[in-house]
């Protein structure tokens, strides 16, 4: 399409393609620097204030709340059109076989996946920047902990997050100030903490971005924006908004009180309140645009209310469709100038896709039963968990696998819901009458579970590509993924297996799901811990990378990506909050470069 | 923390959203949304179950899978029939039934949870609607055999002969399999009825779900149990 048709009224600095966590912290950098920003989202606006099913019980929802195609987390999850599928978007498989299956969930909703997410917080250390110097696997970042390290700790100020500051190892510490305090730990966590430390593996604080306490309203905005007045009086404003979490209601639904983060309740606002930032929601985005220089024109994309195309421009463009559909969109803007796809002169958009490795085991614990009744609600997460605790051991060859895994675990007394005391009839050699109702009696509490999340290593063998023979309803053609673990990841889950049987076992209790030696048995599908990142990883070459150290596409120098997709590696550490932080340090850049007028 | 306080928050935070709002151009979606709310609540006016906590809707959905979370109704029509939710009344009772702490099953409605369960238009459920009824028709069959009445007639003894040849698969003898599997997807639908209603989650002991300041941790009774210092 030619620019002629360009139809928009008001000329933009920026345009954002997505709004979760990398659009939402792109949005809310550049309009309150003064830029004016058009956002696009291919769902619909959203507003958790008005739409969050607070304290609703899954009584009053269909099939007590409980997992469907439509509503794969729940019903009252806080996905809208989103899923494992979305309905007239497929997207396919290179192969069917086991262990080579890639899950894609998506989230076609104004602030995306931060709707619903884990919260949990995690940064990435030293060693995580740098894993190829290290072990000689993978590969290493452009940049290094340090040149993030002021970032994570105004993410975290600005999103609020609790933890505490341990001094482990590759475990880096905030700035002091920076961290809530955290919730006391429930009985369960801390009898897994006292069984832990027979087995010398640390059990600390979580760091989640949920407000155990009020922002300080007054201070905090001074020192994010010490020079903008602006940025001042709307983090202000929306800050003072955000009430301290009350310790009852699922974060998976969202938060009306915006006591926990979403973009929709902590980016948005402030963004919006600058008035430099429009937003389109239903706009499905197929391509960039380049002008004859190679430059980024603008954004063609299908408003989904009238299935028509439609065109917007900016002088940058900034995509944060999430990793996979990032690349997605990479690869189909094709021209004679990148036949292969915008920015693809590497041919490293799509490649080197990484989830995190997820296996997990559950158990019951005698100690716990018959417990007295008390509230563990909590935070509706965990308030404990264990950082990866084997660097040594790893990096002296002793484990079978080179990178490691935080523990995250539950149980206890939460809310019973869909499948409540399913496993019961099996646990009790199928009881029922006064037998049944006196083991759920006995029984509630007494269970638990562990997951861990492994570091995978990027391999040739996992990427997506653009499937030539199928588009989707809105005619854009759709992904094909390709999915391959290696040896490492397969070692790790199958170490993570027996981890937790021994947890289980020093809290004096019996595992109640299988526990596997074979790795290939115990790892969960790629993409279903709904960590992918990478597909166009940032790198100190344009020969084998898409962008450069500030994640600006190193051929297109008026194109960023604020997603996961620059990741280089993906750690143990749950990406979203270095999604932040890099994408707050990209944002930073592009004002800095709009500034000097070198883009 | 008060429901006060709470109300406040909530009442700034509404008042933030609405200024944010009145000042941004382009946006539009927002009433957009607001006028699809609109349409459907005049299209669909819903049609309340008998006994069912979740009120069926019959028209259709703006999406299944973007229904209206605060008002919650069903899409799906209720298969069952009067005999079998009888039947299977009965059989809740005896899996989950009353004593002097909480209600029986079908007290809170077990049964029409089950018919809402099997009636559901997804693969698992319509797997499960073939297990039920079969079920069912078994399980009458076999108490006539037995007993020469239906399982609804049949004493407590009776119930409880054929109930203990089929309460757990694994050992239950071949001709018993099958009525195993169906006692299982009843015990399992029957539990997530009875223990989602306020009755089941007193009867265990669930206090949360209610707003606090602060975030208690365990009682000294619970830590001593356990042996911990908190």
């Amino acid at each position: 399409m030619s620019s002629e048709q360009f139809n928009n009224q008001k000329e933009y600095d920026a345009l954002i393609v997505g709004s979760g966590a990398g659009g939402g912290m792109a949005a809310y950098v550049l309009a309150t620097a003064g830029l004016k920003v058009l956002m696009l989202e291919a769902g619909r606006s959203y507003d958790p204030v008005k739409e969050t099913p607070m304290f609703n019980l899954p009584k009053d929802a269909p099939l007590r709340g409980g997992s469907t195609p439509d509503k794969p987390f729940g019903f009252y999850d806080a996905t809208v059109d989103g899923g494992w599928q979305v309905p007239g978007e497929p997207y396919t498989q290179g192969s069917t076989a086991p262990g080579r299956k890639f899950d894609w969930w998506r989230a076609r909703m104004l602030g995306g996946r931060t709707n619903h997410w884990g919260r949990i917080s995690l940064r990435m250390g030293e060693y995580d920047f740098k894993p190829y110097s290290r072990d000689g696997l993978g590969f290493d970042w452009p940049i290094g902990y340090e040149d993030l390290a002021p970032y994570y700790d105004k993410t975290e100020m600005l999103i609020g997050v609790y933890g505490t500051n341990e001094g482990l190892e590759n475990t880096p510490d905030s700035s002091d100030g920076v961290l809530l305090p955290p919730p006391k730990p429930r009985a369960y966590e801390l009898l897994a903490k006292k069984a832990c430390e027979k087995l010398d593996i640390p059990v600390i604080p979580s760091h989640l971005a949920i407000l155990s306490e009020r922002l300080d309203h007054e201070n905090i905005p001074q020192k994010l924006f010490p020079d903008n007045k602006l940025a001042q009086e709307v983090t202000r404003q929306s800050m003072q908004s955000r009430a301290a979490c009350f310790w009852a209601t699922p974060c998976g639904r969202g938060c009306s009180i915006k006591a926990n983060f979403q973009s929709t309740t902590v980016l948005l606002p402030p963004a919006l309140a600058t008035g430099n930032l429009d937003i389109i929601t239903d706009a499905m985005v197929r391509e960039v645009t380049v002008d004859k220089k190679g430059r980024a024109s603008g954004v063609l994309y299908v408003d989904k209310n009238t299935r028509r195309e439609e065109y917007a421009t900016a002088r940058v463009v900034v995509v944060a469709a999430s990793a996979a559909e990032t690349s997605r969109i990479l690869l189909n803007s094709k021209s004679p100038l990148f036949p292969d796809g915008l920015a693809n002169g590497s041919g490293a958009v799509g490649k080197y896709l990484m989830d995190t490795v997820g296996a997990g085991v559950s158990g019951q614990i005698p100690a716990l039963e018959n417990l007295p009744p008390h509230n563990e609600d909590g935070a509706s997460a965990m308030h404990m968990y264990m950082p990866w605790w084997k660097y040594k051991e790893q990096l002296r060859g002793e484990l079978n696998f080179a990178r490691g895994y935080h523990i995250e675990f539950g149980g206890g007394r939460s809310m019973p819901g869909a499948g409540a005391f399913g496993g019961m009839g099996d646990f009790t050699g199928g009881a029922y009458g006064s037998d049944f109702k006196e083991a759920c009696r006995r029984y509630y509490g007494s269970f638990v579970w562990f997951d861990g999340r492994g570091e995978m290593i990027p391999n040739e063998d996992s990427y997506c590509e653009i499937d030539k023979d199928k588009v989707d309803q809105w005619g854009i053609p759709v992904l094909k993924f390709h999915w391959k673990w290696s040896e490492q990841e397969l070692n790790q889950a199958a170490h993570m297996h027996k981890t937790f049987a021994e947890i289980i076992e020093a809290m004096g209790g019996k595992t109640t799901s299988p526990v596997h030696s074979d790795g290939a048995k115990a790892i969960i599908n790629g993409g279903a811990i709904i960590h992918e990142v990478g597909t166009t990883r940032m790198g100190s070459s344009p020969k084998d990378s898409v962008l450069n150290p500030y994640c600006q596409a190193w051929e297109v120098p008026n194109l960023f990506i604020t997603d996961g997709a620059p990741f280089v590696s993906n750690a143990d550490k749950n990406p979203t909050l270095t999604i932040m932080a890099l994408a707050w340090r990209t944002s930073d850049y592009i004002v800095e470069q709009l500034k000097q007028r070198s883009i | 923390m008060s429901d006060e306080k709470l109300n406040l928050s909530r009442r700034s935070a509404l008042r933030l959203i609405a200024t944010t709002a009145a000042s941004v151009p382009v946006i539009g979606c927002a009433e957009k949304v607001a006028e699809k709310t609109v349409e459907k609540a005049a299209k669909s006016a819903p049609v309340e179950a008998p006994r069912n906590p979740v009120p069926v809707r019959k028209a259709p959905l703006r999406s299944p899978t973007d229904p209206d979370l605060l008002n919650p109704t069903i899409h799906w029509d209720f298969v069952l029939e009067e005999g079998e939710l009888v039947t299977l009344a009965a059989l809740c009772d005896v899996i989950i039934p009353a004593d002097e702490i909480s209600p029986s099953a079908s007290e809170v409605g077990a049964h029409h949870y089950i018919n809402e369960y099997v009636s559901a238009p997804y693969d698992n459920n319509k797997a499960d609607l073939i297990t039920v009824r079969g079920g069912v028709v078994w399980l009458d069959s076999e108490s006539k055999r037995r007993f020469q009445r239906p399982f609804t007639e049949l004493d407590g003894t009776q119930k409880t002969a054929i109930c203990d040849d089929i309460k757990w698969e694994k050992t239950a003898r071949a001709e018993f399999k099958a009525g195993a599997r169906f006692f299982a997807k009843v015990r399992n639908l029957a539990a997530t009825a009875f223990y989602t209603t306020e009755a089941g989650m007193a009867d265990i002991g669930y206090v949360g779900n209610k707003p606090t300041a602060v975030f208690a941790g365990p009682p000294p009774e619970v830590l001593a149990r356990l042996g911990l210092d908190g």
